[in-house]
């Protein structure tokens, strides 16, 4: 998918280090995720890391004590970037065509056996930790007590845009029409303060590949797959400490 | 005691007097041509910037500036620091003289403090076209602050600097010594605590590994002082001429000792810079690649010749060798210094940006550097804030006559206090 402001131009695939360092990246963190391993990051499960983080598997919840501790679990083989979850996004939470609140990046190895292409949807990963919130100089940007969604009082942003520097996952973006930055909110605001229970790309996707669920909840799917150790999940960029809700798995 | 009255009733006289309307105008008419032309300029320039400024604000900066979700930091932010870095820089050089006693930095201190207060006033204004809301600042500020944020720590506490490097400066201009060295020890105070927040804005963000660390807030307060060596010595020169007044004296010996500092912190910043790029080039991939980008990728002529050679091997050179006396390599030195931190400023923001979030997943979307240039709309914001500090500097000089009421501040400096008037009678 196109990102605005990238230049492609200056790293097209005819500049053979440039492909040679990509290709052998790629195939290396295939390569690592299958063995378990991830560069610069490690199997996430929370079991694991209540283990070794915290005195009991109790303690985790208990600093983290949302109702409903909401969060998505994505199943990256199961992506096909249809782009539904994209249209489903932009159309239920007003998202003008120059911003967005969700992506599907794509990874390439053409060199690996079997699978060659992956998508990754990618969105506000929800931190328990979430940089942005730290650096807000106004509260504009807070954690849901309740529900612990990283929430936008948009009246308060100054436009600073620090929050979008912050942000390991390049979640924010400034929007002019709210002349606030904006990001995921689980549909908050447009659907689960209405009852829904499900977020709008979680309900448009054809293939099952974004769960939504509570990881306090030990009936639901996000539960039981990050409480577990034999399938491999895991988070983006967990060396910056933030503690995201967003699990990515293959299966 | 009765003498002490007469001295004291007579500089108070003499103050009425030299804040009067028609003696005000009398300094600013019948100026030489060259003051009105340099003045003519920087007011040119500060009316681009604003009438810049104002065209974006109201199309919406989202629109008209460089700036992306990736890379939301550019050349407005690294002004802003630019400008705030000098500011700090000229109140902690000037402090050692009227804050920590030390005789042969006072000469410099009234103009320094003067300088302070234009500089960081720049900066606010570059700031006030680059955050989208700047009147919610003003508001939510103080409604809602948020301790844990920098920029809120950055903000206030930079409002209270500016509060005290004002109240230091009338009082300067009172001769009200006393008062003025404890608003300028407070000054500073607050000068320190808010640079090494802003210092922190960068070094505490996890999510940008060419900026995180305890760094930040260490190097932007030395770099704060080399900066403000430069401007010191630079301004004091330009004072000079404004005023056709030959730099010698006490004057040029205060600009000797100001030249010494900023050769040590030259080497404290060629020091800190070498080991910052030496650690970050055994970094995670993230950091490597952006550390790379700054020694031998795009940004590579930015580093060697304008941020090592014109911003630190040059003034260096040129300070050393001019042994205090040579005022022809004082002045291109601090020129040379300023122009290099400019671009240390701008390559430090953006290069922080450059590098994707998600450089090290691979992926098709981020296949190497992003890049950033600036836009028309903001150097013109940026030449606006260079404006400001030129209208403001020329106009203060010969408004405040600096270097006149500086021999007040001498005959002064042996009776720091302006006592009461004391009726004998």
């Amino acid at each position: 998918m196109k990102i605005n402001g990238i230049e492609f131009d200056e790293n097209t695939p005819e500049k053979p280090d440039m492909l040679s360092r990509m290709e052998r990246r790629a195939f290396l963190k295939l390569g690592l995720a299958v063995t378990g391993a991830f560069a610069g990051g490690t199997i996430l499960s929370l079991s694991s890391i209540a283990g070794r983080a915290f005195a009991s598997p109790d303690a985790h919840a208990k600093q983290y004590p949302y109702k409903p501790h909401y969060s998505m679990l994505i199943y990256q083989n199961r992506c096909i970037d249809c782009e539904r979850c994209l249209e489903a996004c932009a159309k239920t939470n007003h998202v003008p065509k120059y911003g967005y609140r969700t992506a599907i990046l794509e990874r390439e190895a053409p060199k690996s056996t079997g699978l060659k292409r992956e998508f990754i949807p990618v969105l506000c990963n929800h931190c328990n930790r979430p940089p942005c919130v730290r650096a807000c100089p106004t509260t504009a940007t807070y954690k849901n007590e309740k529900n612990g969604i990283v929430m936008m009082e948009s009246k308060k942003c100054i436009g600073c845009k620090t929050c979008v520097a912050a942000c390991p996952y390049n979640a924010r973006y400034f929007n002019e029409e709210r002349k606030a930055v904006d990001k995921c909110d689980f549909c908050f605001a447009t659907r689960l303060s209405k009852g829904m229970k499900d977020t709008a790309c979680v309900e448009a996707c054809p293939a099952k590949a974004r769960v939504f669920g509570d990881l306090s909840d030990p009936s639901s799917e996000v539960y039981r797959m990050v409480h577990q150790i034999e399938k491999t999940v895991w988070v983006i960029r967990p060396e910056t400490g933030v503690a995201p809700n967003v699990f990515y798995t293959r299966g | 005691m009765a003498e002490n009255n007469t001295k004291v009733t007579q500089a108070g006289s003499d103050i009425r007097m030299f804040w009067a309307w028609q003696s005000i105008v009398a300094r600013l008419t019948g100026l030489g041509k060259t003051f009105y032309i340099w003045f003519g300029i920087s007011a040119a320039l500060l009316a681009a910037g604003l009438a810049a400024g104002m065209h974006a604000f109201f199309v919406g900066y989202g629109h008209i500036y460089n700036v992306t979700r990736e890379v939301p930091w550019g050349i407005l932010i690294s002004t802003y620091v630019s400008f705030v870095v000098t500011s700090t820089g000229l109140c902690l050089v000037s402090s050692i003289g009227h804050v920590f006693g030390s005789r042969e930095f006072m000469p410099i201190a009234k103009r320094s403090v003067y300088l302070s207060i234009l500089t960081i006033m720049a900066g606010f204004l570059v700031m006030f076209f680059e955050t989208e809301n700047p009147v919610n600042m003003v508001v939510y500020n103080v409604l809602s602050p948020n301790f844990t944020s920098n920029i809120w720590w950055m903000g206030t506490l930079y409002g209270a600097y500016l509060f005290f490097m004002g109240i230091e400066f009338v009082c300067l201009q009172l001769e009200r010594h006393k008062l003025a060295t404890y608003a300028g020890f407070l000054g500073v105070i607050s000068g320190i605590a808010a640079h090494s927040n802003l210092g922190a804005v960068f070094g505490m963000l996890t999510a940008r590994p060419f900026w995180y660390g305890p760094y930040m807030p260490i190097y932007f307060i030395a770099s704060a002082m080399m900066s403000g060596c430069a401007a010191i010595i630079l301004f004091t020169w330009m004072a000079s001429k404004i005023n056709r007044e030959p730099l010698e004296g006490t004057m040029l010996r205060a600009v000797d000792v100001t030249r010494q500092v900023g050769i040590l912190m030259i080497c404290v910043i060629m020091f800190f810079s070498a080991w910052k790029i030496i650690a970050g080039l055994v970094g995670g991939e993230a950091e490597r690649e952006a550390f790379l980008a700054l020694i031998t990728g795009p940004y590579a002529f930015n580093f060697w010749a304008f941020e090592v050679l014109a911003g630190m091997v040059a003034p260096l050179v040129l300070y050393v060798m001019s042994r205090g006396t040579n005022l022809n390599m004082l002045v291109w030195g601090s020129i040379s210094m300023i122009f290099g931190i400019f671009f240390m400023r701008y390559d430090l923001v953006v290069v922080g940006q450059i590098v994707p979030a998600q450089f090290e997943m691979g992926v098709n979307e981020y296949p190497g550097l992003l890049s950033y240039t600036p836009s028309a709309h903001e150097i013109l914001v940026v030449l606006g804030g260079i404006g400001m500090v030129g209208t403001l500097f020329l106009l203060g000089e010969k408004i405040f006559a600096a270097h006149r009421v500086e021999e007040h501040a001498h005959e002064h400096e042996s009776r720091p206090a302006l006592e009461p008037v004391q009726q004998s009678e």
